[in-house]
Order: structure tokens, then sequence, then C-alpha cells
């Protein structure tokens, strides 16, 4: 990343975000990993689902919003020198998250009381989806404000749009300050007004019945006590997107619906008027898989297979595994036919990936600076030391890496 | 009635089935490929898009399609799930009331209750896919489901309604929905991975939790994108000779080139099937009676239509056994 340096020094912030399944997490661990050894921050990665032996690795037992340290014997151990910055990691637990903010709005503890027992209360903390969004941003806020960590690196979680995300504080907002909130509220609240939706109300009556009503109701009347905190925390939440000290870096990789993602993200980005820090793309072909000679020979090598076969055995029967070999001269030749046809077919099955890959990056409508390669690893990344070598790679880029 | 069936049955002898499996897994070209299978073998079927990206079509090479289904190819059908018109037409159905001018308000409420109450968005996606298999118009309807996260709130919402809504006409209909849904003759989930760590790890998450919270039958496990075997073990050993800087030379004059990067490429490949191989065996392995379908990584035959073509004949070459009961 060629301003990675740049950017863990002006950012407070870093949202990591993307399309599913591109290893968002790993990207997003990886560069907190890279921020504590090329600066002396205290840095923080908040996760939301990270692969077990991954959070295993890294400290990370159960579910907790709150930060828990790396230490730093392992830290050195990964990057192979002494680490100057600190690193903490943390696990977005959306279900307490919420229950914190109905604590700390809740007017009286009785109020407090009847949201965290309301049915549908329920059913928003812990299975709303697009809550955890907005819940994400809401932990990153309380951190941020806290003023405990130097720079937050924030892993957004899997949601049907990477968009979704940026827009959860305002819809937050909308949702609470909605007019159909008072509409729903209407029967518990008076009833006269009652009479002029009846007709709407006995629809609604005859479907669901009148108890789930009358839950939802007692929920959004419970909620309206925090209503005027919530739009304005919704506000501020949003807020932090738009700080100057608020970077975003897209994870892809290089195939086309996640990379058709990403540049909608992006552009949605540029929309809003917020910064692109960085575009990664993970899990690139190295680029010896287009090398035109290479690529040349292997259709030679496809094309005349057999002849070459022929001809290193006989060149090559000095060689001591040809020589010393148990299999008779035909089965000998059979085997180099196969495994040089294989070798030639399976080049050239990679090169047309890579060919791909490389179009796929090319059309990005980015500046190519902002844009960093990190191979497909021969690894997975489970532990620390495979994270450092990716943060490597994340402060490197990778044109052309070894496999 | 729908006529009973032996649990023997193929995955697509039944009348619905959900393909699900984390994002970026192929859970979309998958749901396509058993789609051309079942139509070509004649089964009127219909794929029902419920995340909406449109993916399926560009799959298909076909215009999206909306609420409405359309017909794309000869005995396949394509449908977006979309709550608000499922709700509409589930009150045009129900209710008899006369539309539009009544449901503007209603149906804007029912998105925001939707919004609140999560089981009422999954009850409406649910309830349209039970519908068509009441209805019976077709033999077979495949859902692209959500991925993983949100797949088993939806498998479970009837449930989930009945503790919600204890009343009302939505909790009557319920009860014949689970009859759908919950007879393994007649509902089946797909789950979908890729041999990597988190896919799998989530494909077997996922797994236990269909079988513990809800249900529903898990029909298979497929594993898409599997790299294929490069050497047999014997052209193994035979290609690591080949990498002695002696040999090598002897093969880069012959070839009259440098030979190194192509062994480089195959060392590459190797890795990467290496890598992938412990994942599929876990899978295999904590699978049980769960049958596990392994589909290749298909090479140089792009997006769209060939890939669909290649995977369905993929999967009828390997897996037909597991698609069919004859």
């Amino acid at each position: 990343m060629a301003g990675l340096e740049a950017l863990i020094d002006e950012s407070k912030i870093i949202i990591v975000a993307g399309p599913g399944g591109v290893g968002k997490t790993t990207v997003a661990a990886a560069l907190g990993l890279a921020a504590a050894d090329l600066s002396a921050k205290k840095v923080l990665v908040i996760t939301v689902d990270p692969a077990k032996r991954l959070a295993d690795s890294l400290g990370l037992v159960g579910l907790s919003s709150k930060g828990s340290r790396v230490s730093s014997a392992e830290l050195d151990k990964a990057v192979g020198h002494k680490v100057e910055g600190k690193l903490y990691v943390a696990m977005l637990d959306a279900k307490s998250s919420w229950d914190e903010l109905v604590n700390r709005h809740a007017p009286d503890a009785v109020t407090r009381q009847k949201i965290l027992s309301n049915p549908i209360y329920k059913n928003i903390s812990s299975r709303f989806v697009q809550s955890h969004d907005y819940i994400a941003m809401e932990t990153l806020y309380e951190l941020y404000r806290s003023e405990q960590y130097d720079l937050i690196v924030v892993d957004t979680p899997p949601s049907r749009h990477a968009i979704d995300f940026l827009d959860a504080p305002s819809k937050m907002a909308d949702f609470f300050s909605s007019r159909l909130l008072k509409w729903l509220t209407i029967p518990a609240r008076n009833r006269l007004l009652m009479g002029m939706f009846r007709p709407f109300y006995q629809v609604a009556d005859k479907i669901l019945g009148a108890q789930f009503l009358s839950d939802v109701a007692e929920f959004f009347l419970l909620f309206e006590s925090m209503y005027a905190g919530f739009v304005e925390r919704a506000k501020s939440v949003a807020g932090i997107l738009e700080n100057s000290s608020t970077s975003f870096v897209v994870v892809a990789s290089p195939e086309s619906v996640p990379m058709t993602e990403a540049e909608y993200f992006v552009s949605a980005l540029e929309a809003r008027h917020l910064s692109l820090g960085q575009m990664v793309v993970n899990r690139a072909l190295p680029a010896y898989f287009r090398d035109p000679a290479a690529i040349l020979l292997a259709h030679k090598l496809q094309d005349a297979y057999e002849k070459f076969a022929k001809e290193f055995l006989q060149k090559g029967s000095s060689l001591q595994f040809i020589k010393e070999s148990e299999y008779s001269q035909a089965r000998l030749e059979a085997l180099a036919e196969r495994v040089l046809l294989e070798v030639a077919d399976s080049f050239l099955n990679f090169s047309g990936v890579s060919i791909d890959e490389a179009d796929e990056i090319a059309k990005l409508p980015i500046d190519e600076e902002l844009v960093t390669l990190v191979p497909h690893l021969n690894f997975d990344v489970s532990d620390l030391i495979s994270l450092g070598k990716v943060a490597g790679y994340l402060a490197s880029g990778a044109e052309a890496p070894t496999m | 009635m729908p006529r009973s069936r032996s649990q023997s049955d193929g995955l697509l002898d039944r009348s619905l089935v959900f393909v699900t499996g984390k994002g970026g897994v192929g859970k979309s070209s998958v749901t396509a490929a058993l789609g051309l299978l079942a139509s070509k073998a004649g089964k009127r079927t219909l794929i029902c898009e419920v995340d909406a990206k449109g993916d399926v079509a560009r799959l298909l090479d076909c215009e999206p399609s909306g609420f409405e289904a359309t017909e794309i190819r000869e005995n396949l059908w394509l449908m977006s799930m979309n709550t608000e018109e499922a709700l509409r037409e589930y009150l045009r159905i129900y209710l008899r009331l006369p539309v539009v001018a009544k449901l503007g308000p209603l149906a804007k409420t029912f998105d925001f209750v939707a919004n609140a109450a999560p089981g009422v968005q999954e009850i409406l996606v649910v309830g349209k896919l039970c519908y068509e298999v009441k209805e019976a118009k077709y033999d077979l309807i495949l859902v692209d489901a959500t991925s993983t996260g949100h797949i088993v709130s939806q498998l479970a919402s009837p449930k989930g309604i009945s503790e919600l809504v204890r009343l009302g006409m939505v909790k009557d209909q319920v009860a014949w929905m689970e009859d759908i849904l919950y007879d393994e003759a007649q509902t089946s989930v797909i789950v979908v991975a890729t041999p990597a760590e988190t896919p799998i790890n989530e494909a077997l998450e996922l797994a236990g939790r269909i079988d513990v919270e809800t249900e529903v039958h898990l029909g298979a496990l497929i594993v898409n994108k599997v790299m294929p075997e490069l050497f047999s073990r014997s052209e193994e050993e035979f290609f690591t000779s080949l990498q002695d800087p002696k040999a090598s030379k002897v093969l880069d004059k012959v070839v009259a080139g440098d030979i190194g990067t192509l062994l480089k490429g195959s060392n590459a490949a190797l890795d990467m099937r290496r890598c992938a191989a412990p994942y599929v065996e876990r899978l295999m392995s904590s699978a049980g009676d769960t049958p596990v379908a392994l589909l290749p990584l298909m090479f140089g035959v792009g997006t769209g239509m060939k890939l669909v073509r290649a995977l369905s004949e993929a999967l009828s070459a390997e897996w037909d056994e597991l698609l069919w009961r004859d």
C-alpha cells in the first residue's frame, strides 16, 4: 500500500468495507497489526465475525465489545522485530450493545425493564440483521469518544450491500422519527383519534392479532421516551463518518461480482464526499501467470507434449531419477507426457483466470496508487504469524509475490 | 394434497428447495444449474431470487424478473421476491380487499412493522413460497435464498410468528406453511460452501442450526469451486523430480524456453489444493448422514450461461443419484 503509513498517520478511524466472502476480516486485522507496527499508536480492531482460529489466535474469547490486548511478545514474533504500537481486539456483540444503549437512554428503571423484556425489542436486538450495521456504528462512536485508542479499525458486518453500513445511522434516525410510528401508537394513546384509523386497525388486527399490534405499540411508546436522545445520537454517529480523520478501505476479490459491488461502494463514498483511503484487492493470482513468454511456452507444450516428453527422456537419460527409475521406458514416457500436458493445461487455466482478474482491476475507476494487491496465499491466515505476512503485503504491495 | 414420497427422494424430486451459503460461494450459480437441470428434465421449475440482486438472471443471460414470474426458457420461470408485493398479493387473496387505494398506507405501515419485527418480513417470503407450492403451478421451486445469517430466521419464521402473534389470521395460516416446510418429502435445504475456513465453518454451523432451530430437512452440502487434483501419485513424484535444477535445465533446452515459470504455476496450484483439502475433509467427516457433493472449480468458462451449463453437467455427471430418485 503506497500510502499506508500516511493513512495510518492521518486516520483515527479506518472503516474496512466490502462484499462478503472476500477476506474483509483478515484485511482489517492485518491492517491493525500493520498500524501497530508502523506507528507507535494504540490500535483497536473491532471485528464482527472472525474465523474461529483467527479469533483464538488473537485472544478473542467469546463476545466482548471491550478491547483485549494482544501481547507485545506475540506481536514482535508476528512481524519479526520489536513493535512500537499496541494492538487491541474486540468483537461486536450486537445484543449486549443494544442493551447498553437502552440502559443509557432509558429515562427510568421501569421503562428500561419494560423495553428489555418487550418481544419486539428482543427481536430487533438479536435477529434484525440491519440493526447490526447500526449497532456497529454505535459501538464505534462510543469507543471513539472514549479516546482510549489512537486508531480504531472497524471490520463492517456482512450485509446485503456493503453500502448499508453507511446509511445505517440515518436509516435508524428515520425509523424512529417516522410519522408511521405515531400511527402505530395511536390506539394506545388516543381512543378518539382511533376512530379515524379504524379501517386500518381492523385489517391489521385481523391479520396480525391484537396482541402483536399492542406489543408493537408498546415498544414504540416506550422507545418514544428515548426518542430525542436516540435520534440525536444517530446523527452524531453519522457525523463520525464525515470526520476528516475517518478513512475507508474497500476490500474485494478480483472477480466480477465482488468487484462490481466494491466499485459501487466506492462511487457511493464519492457521492457522499467521503474519502477512499485504499482499495485492497485480495487473493489476486501472481503476475507470472500473465507472462506472455510463459503463456506461449505453455501453448507450445500443449501442442507437442508427446514430442517434448520423448526428447526429454532421451536428453535427460543420465538424470538420476530417470536412470534409476523402475518403470519401463513406455511407462516413463506416458508419465512424462501426462505431467507435461498437465503443467501446460493448468498454467493456461490459471493464466485465463489471472488475465480476467487483471482486466477487472484495470477497469477500476480508481487511481492506481489507491489500489493494493494482496496475493492468493498458500497458507491459511489463522495465526498472528500469517497475519503478519498479510500485513507485510499491505505495507509493500504485491505485484509479483512468490507462492 | 401433495403426494407422499419416500425419504430417499432426490433433491429435485421435491417441491421446495432452498439454496443457501456464505456470500461469494456461488449459491446463485448452483441454484441456476439445478434449475437448468430440472427444467430440462421436464419439471416446471420456478427459481425465486430472495436477495433480488439479479444474480440468477445475469447467470442465465436474461433480463431480471419482477415479483411476477416470467418464463425464461422452456419449463423455467424466474421471479424476484419483494415483501411489499407479497403482502399486497396476500391481502388481495385472503382479505379480498379492494386493492391499491386502502393498501397504500397499510402496506407502508406493514413495511415499517416488518422492519421492527423481522418475523413479519420473513413470513411473507416463506408464505409466498409455500403458497406457490400449495397452488402447484410448478413442480419445483428453487430458492436462491439469503446468505447464512438470515436463512435460519426465515425457515424458523412460522415458529417465531406463532410466538409473537398469538391470534389472528396469520397465526392460522402458519399451520399449513409448517406442514409444507417441515415435510422432508416436500422441502429441503442445500448449503453451499467453498473449500476455505470460514465458508466451511459457516456451512457446518448453519447445518447444525437448521437441525436444532428448525424442522426443515437438510438435503445436501455442496462444496463448490474445488480445485481438481493435478497429478496422480506417480505423476506428482515425476513432477517433483522435474524441479531438480539439472532436470529443469534439460527441459529448458528441449522446449527452448524457461520451464521454471510453468513449474512454479503448477506448484501454486498444488499449494492451493493442499490448502483447501483439509476443509473439504472436515466437512465430509462432520456431515454425518447429510450427503456432500463436490463441484470442481470451472476454468475458462467465465460466467453466465457457460458457467451454469458447466456446473449442471458436473452435477448430473457426478451427483445424479443425489438429484433424482431413479
